[in-house]
């Protein structure tokens, strides 16, 4: 045809074939189904590539400046796209091109929309040339700032600060006037906008119209009717502080920043609060000690607890960052007082806060202030009655450890210590559980011998699952800690004396300690002190212990040699396998077909989870109330269908049979092992 | 099902448009044509009846408030209300269509492939105006009891909701997320003494917020102080007067609107006798009482025997903060001028209510009847109740929604073209022509 006419065909001279999939694309930018054009725009730079640049310039680009009546998630992804289209319009020269369709959504009423077509704004106002940006860039902007909605014009107060650097000094004064207009908006979501992007803006802006402009912007600002609006000049003062001279701070900014620090609105006092690290190192030492002190005491003590819990977070920062020569006295003089008071706080999260940051103080204060006024604070607060608080506590011990050593603390913390490892609630229990690698780390092995070993060996016998199965975990990772040899030692003994226990439960736990730690212990413990017991137990009384035997084996099967595998395991299982219990066969079985493919091929599709890993065979053993015992009849039925039915059909039918078998054995009332023989006759 | 719920006008007033919500769930807009007549511009249905399982509680789909959030761009927001949900609604103006399919004609149909030669993008072509109504946000979840109002904050960045015992603050951009500021609910339900009726945010003042409670008190919160508002910055409360003591005097003094006048200074307050304006300065007592239906007092006994008693109705200000309106019984509302403290019954109801005609002032008479008009008390009729009504931010145009029909007044024209000013005078005698009575189907 006449498509050498056309331009932009080099792209597609191999034929119509490859027209397809484009035009495909183009169609469903207009598809009903939003998921499709989600996809289509995602592609856009497909298809802008197929179209040649001057077709995406003249054809694409508007239609796309048209499109803002889709969904948010379409536009967030056409606005992303945008950013990165300079090359697929013709390059730089043309980067205005895209410039329309990002305006228009730059002024849609969806927050995340809007920044992400300022940020692509912004990213390709780097690619204009210093002529284009006077010429096309700097016009759009001015535009969104004197727009009628106050979508855009928020959007306008982020792109000053990237056109303000690379423009001639008439148009400069042009920018800052825009800003300051902006400042001053009427609406409180501009006033927003224009607050938070001072700081921004104030960077690029030389230092004397910093001190003529930003300064007066930022005061009026800071002093705003809305909280909301004042609470956001603090970030801008914080960064107008880091770029003014240290002389110029005391008169400029300072005042705005006391005021900020005792506003009557306490999410205003909370924002210096959360940026007051920050505002710590824009101001510089002397300003530290002569303002922000006194500043971070109130905030210490604050009335509402929002801003004690973020004052009470930076306790650790502001005290390593205060200058070296007056630390110390500051620290015992000013702050210590006021952290006292904290630790006997009402509200619980301003505690919480505080014991995540207090034990930091000890390495600033050295080991004779640690001992004398930090450690009966940290006493306290183990025995908070919040769990939060304790753990906290206990999370950061090591840098006390280093600072006052394992026996000055053992005397003093470890008491609290074990008294929550004995808590009555299990919750508190666990905590501590999963605290003791870290603990056991941090106190080193002969510590650890000494005071927490039984503590550890007695969560073995806990009368709750859950601290069960987290003590045998905390097992393997300490034995990661210590070594195979101190297992053996230590632990092994005691694990495999529980045996013989009277107690079922105990005799579980046993073989979930085995799991856990045969991996780590390695072969030769393994085999020589582990496989015994477990082979022993595959005689026990109790089903549960015989099928979990079945289990364990298969488990810890990988890490035995083949000798053993084949001499000792192997008849076990077998002799398993022919079981009384349908759940230990099953076990049994899944393990011989784990742990030997070659011998039993026959048993091959039962372990192969195909049909376990199936939606609808979860669906029915979640809801199940006995699956195990079901598992293998489960299989059966499986095997009969397989050779007979369409492989789709199986589990619809399965699902209806089984439901009826499910609801006559519920119905008969009779124990389910009882109705099984009859189930296979009439199968 | 038709009945509507709640009437609201957007705030600004510069694009007219009024909101009404009915028992079926549908919000209903309508937009002031030029010749300043009201016509249907969108109708759509916010909120669907829905069951909740874990409680085995049916949550009726009826649009408890409306309010308009202020303009963003060409189009236009607002929240909805029923029990449990409030709702985003962006309605909007669509005015162009995309045409142009590579693989298909504009009927839909597959083209045949060998005559697809060139990629085409889709154009856009105008079309004629199509208003659409998208749900932007689904505030869920947060709510226990039901809720009775919503309110946006002048920071235009957060609104309030309100049920039965607490207070949540919303940002209406996370819908996931808010936080309880006024929490009431006792430890004990048993010690329960009071529910909240009604809460609304200070024009102006993004920190302070009003809400008003089944004991008549009304409370005044800063939130600037604490994050949590359970201790209010003041009680507005009327010591009661021992000697009118009764069974009943705790039910009418229920709170059942506060509205701030639109200066920020005052709060009006309606419980089921009287409207109440409060200086925000004056906490102890009321700077203005105004009898809404004195002539009720001996008949609270059968009132609250059919319940309505327990009628919620609500109360406006006008656009200056001189007049005062609410509703009443017998499809009459009332109207009070704060300066001559002169007061009118007007009717809305289909039979006087006749395009452009003026509407006469009643007179409820609790002894014989003085005028032919009058109306005495035994014949009130309860079952025909004004309680929702809403006036204009800037002109005198109100709306009145009396069961499923909503009567829209306009002070009548001056011959200079002017509106009255307004004053009861003009309410009397020209006020309220008639513009529009909608009936909603």
């Amino acid at each position: 045809g006449n498509r050498a006419a056309q331009p932009g065909t080099t792209q597609r001279a191999e034929g119509d074939d490859s027209l397809y999939p484009i035009a495909v694309l183009i169609d469903e930018l207009r598809n009903e189904d939003v998921q499709l054009r989600l996809n289509s725009i995602k592609k856009l730079s497909t298809i802008a590539l197929a179209l040649g640049v001057e077709r995406t310039r003249t054809e694409l680009l508007p239609f796309l400046t048209d499109t803002i009546y889709d969904e948010d998630e379409v536009l967030l992804a056409l606005a992303e796209q945008l950013g990165s289209f300079t090359v697929l319009v013709g390059g730089p020269e043309f980067v205005h091109c895209l410039l329309p369709p990002l305006e228009s959504l730059a002024t849609v009423e969806e927050t995340v929309v809007r920044d992400k077509a300022v940020e692509s704004l912004q990213k390709i106002s780097q690619e204009h040339s210093p002529v284009d940006l006077e010429v096309h860039f700097v016009p759009l902007v001015k535009r969104l700032a004197s727009g009628d909605w106050f979508t855009s014009r928020t959007s306008a107060c982020g792109l000053f600060s990237v056109c303000y650097p690379r423009v001639s000094s008439t148009v400069k004064a042009e920018i800052r006037q825009h800003f300051r207009t902006l400042c001053s908006d009427d609406t409180p979501m501009v006033r927003r906008a224009a607050s938070s992007k001072l700081g921004e803006f104030a960077k690029v802006l030389e230092l004397d119209y910093v001190k003529s402009d930003i300064i007066p912007l930022f005061t009026a600002l800071a002093s705003d009717e809305q909280d909301s609006v004042r609470l956001l000049a603090v970030e801008a003062g914080v960064s107008i502080a880091t770029l003014l001279p240290q002389e110029d701070l005391e008169d400029l900014v300072m005042p705005t920043l006391r005021q900020a620090a005792e506003d009557k609105s306490w999410r205003v006092r909370y924002m210096v609060a959360d940026k007051f690290s920050e505002l710590q190192k824009a101001v510089g030492p002397e300003i530290t000690k002569n303002d922000l002190v006194p500043a971070f005491q109130n905030l210490l003590k604050d009335c509402e607890a929002e801003v004690r819990t973020a004052a009470a977070n930076k306790v650790k920062v502001f005290c390593e960052s205060l200058p070296e020569d007056s630390r110390e006295t500051i620290i015992m003089t000013h702050i210590l007082p006021c952290v006292k008071e904290l630790v006997s706080d009402t509200n619980q999260h301003v505690k919480s806060a505080l014991a995540s940051v207090i034990m930091g103080l000890s390495t600033i204060l050295g080991k004779d202030n640690t001992v004398e006024h930090l450690l009966p604070l940290f006493l306290v607060q183990l025995k908070d009655e919040y769990p939060e608080v304790r753990l906290n506590i206990i999370s950061n011990l090591d840098c006390v450890n280093e600072v006052i050593g394992i026996r000055q603390l053992s005397q003093s913390l470890l008491p609290a210590i074990v008294e929550l490892a004995e808590d009555a609630k299990w919750r508190v229990r666990l905590a501590i559980i999963e605290y003791m690698p870290l603990l056991a780390g941090q106190l080193g092995v002969e510590f650890f011998d000494e005071k927490l070993n039984s503590l550890c060996m007695a969560w073995l016998i806990d009368h709750v699952y859950a601290i069960r199965e987290a003590a045998t975990c905390n097992l393997m990772k300490l034995v990661e800690k210590f070594g195979a040899e101190w297992a053996q030692n230590t632990i092994v003994p005691k694990v495999l004396g529980m045996a013989n226990d009277s107690n079922y439960l105990h005799r579980m736990t046993t073989l979930f300690c085995i799991n856990a730690l045969s991996e780590v212990c390695g072969q030769e413990i393994t085999t020589k002190h582990m496989l015994p017991v477990v082979l022993k137990m595959s005689t026990d009384q109790v089903a549960n212990v015989r099928f979990n035997v079945a289990r364990c084996l298969q488990k810890i099967g990988p890490v035995l040699d083949s000798s053993a595998l084949q001499a000792d395991v192997k008849p076990v299982l077998e002799k398993l396998a022919t079981d009384q219990d349908m759940d230990v066969k099953y076990f049994a079985l899944e393990a011989i077909s784990g742990m030997y493919p070659f011998i039993s091929l026959t048993f091959q599709h039962i372990s192969s989870q195909k049909h376990f890993n199936s939606p609808l065979y979860c669906f029915f053993f979640s809801f199940s109330p006995c699956c195990l015992g079901y598992r293998r009849l489960h299989c059966v039925i499986v095997k009969f269908f397989k050779h007979y039915l369409w492989m789709s059909c199986i589990y619809f039918i399965y699902s209806c049979i089984y439901l009826f078998i499910w609801s006559t054995c519920t119905f008969l009332k009779g124990s389910s092992d009882a109705h099984f023989p009859q189930v296979d006759m009439i199968l | 099902a038709d009945v509507i719920s709640t009437v609201e006008f957007n705030q600004t007033g510069e694009f007219l448009f009024l909101a009404t919500g009915d028992k079926g769930g549908r919000v209903v807009i309508f937009q002031r044509e030029p010749q300043g007549e009201y016509n249907v511009y969108s109708t759509f249905q916010s909120h669907e009846p829905e069951f909740d399982y874990l409680k085995s509680l049916e949550i009726e789909e009826r649009i408890n408030k409306i309010r308009w959030l202020p303009l963003h761009n060409p189009a236009h927001f607002l929240l909805a209300t029923n029990d449990k949900t409030i709702k985003l609604w962006k309605v909007s103006e669509r005015d162009k269509r995309a045409e142009g399919y590579n693989l298909r004609d504009e009927e839909g149909r597959l083209k045949d492939l060998s005559t697809v030669t060139t990629l085409q993008v889709p154009v856009l072509r105008p079309m004629d105006l199509l208003v659409e109504a998208s749900p932007r946000r689904v505030f869920a979840n947060a709510h226990a009891y039901h809720i009775n109002s919503i309110s946006v904050n002048s920071d235009c960045e957060t609104y309030l909701s309100a049920d039965d015992l607490r207070i949540n603050l919303w940002n209406l951009n996370i819908t996931d997320r808010s936080f309880n500021i006024v929490d009431l609910k006792p430890e004990n339900m048993e010690d329960l003494s009071e529910v909240i009726t009604v809460a609304e945010f200070h024009p102006h003042h993004c920190h302070l917020l009003a809400f008003s409670s089944s004991t008549g008190t009304t409370r005044l919160c800063d939130m600037r102080a604490s994050a949590l508002c359970d201790q209010h910055a003041k009680l507005f409360e009327e010591a009661a007067d021992p000697s009118h003591r009764s069974f009943f005097s705790e039910i009418v003094s229920s709170v059942s609107d506060v509205k701030f006048s639109h200066s920020g200074r005052y709060l009006l307050t309606r419980d089921y006798l009287t409207v109440k304006v409060w200086d925000l300065n004056m906490e102890n007592k009321p700077v203005e009482t105004y009898q809404v239906h004195d002539y009720l007092r001996t008949k609270l006994c059968s009132l609250y025997e059919s319940d309505c008693i327990f009628d919620k109705f609500e109360c406006a200000w006008n656009g200056t903060d001189s007049v005062i309106m609410t509703g009443a019984y017998n499809n009459y509302f009332r109207m009070f001028d704060r300066a001559s403290l002169r007061d009118v019954t007007l009717e809305a109801s289909r039979e006087v209510c006749k395009r452009r005609a003026v509407l006469q002032p009643r007179r409820v008479c609790v002894g014989k009847k003085q005028k032919e008009t009058d109306v005495s008390v035994d014949s009130l009729d309860f079952r025909k109740k004004i309680l929702h009504t809403a006036w204009h931010p800037k002109e005198n145009i109100i709306a009145i929604a009396a069961s499923n029909n909503l009567y829209i007044f306009q002070d009548r024209l001056t011959p200079n073209g002017h509106h009255n000013t307004p004053e009861i005078q003009s309410c009397r005698q020209h006020h309220n022509n008639l513009m529009n009575c909608y009936e909603h189907i």
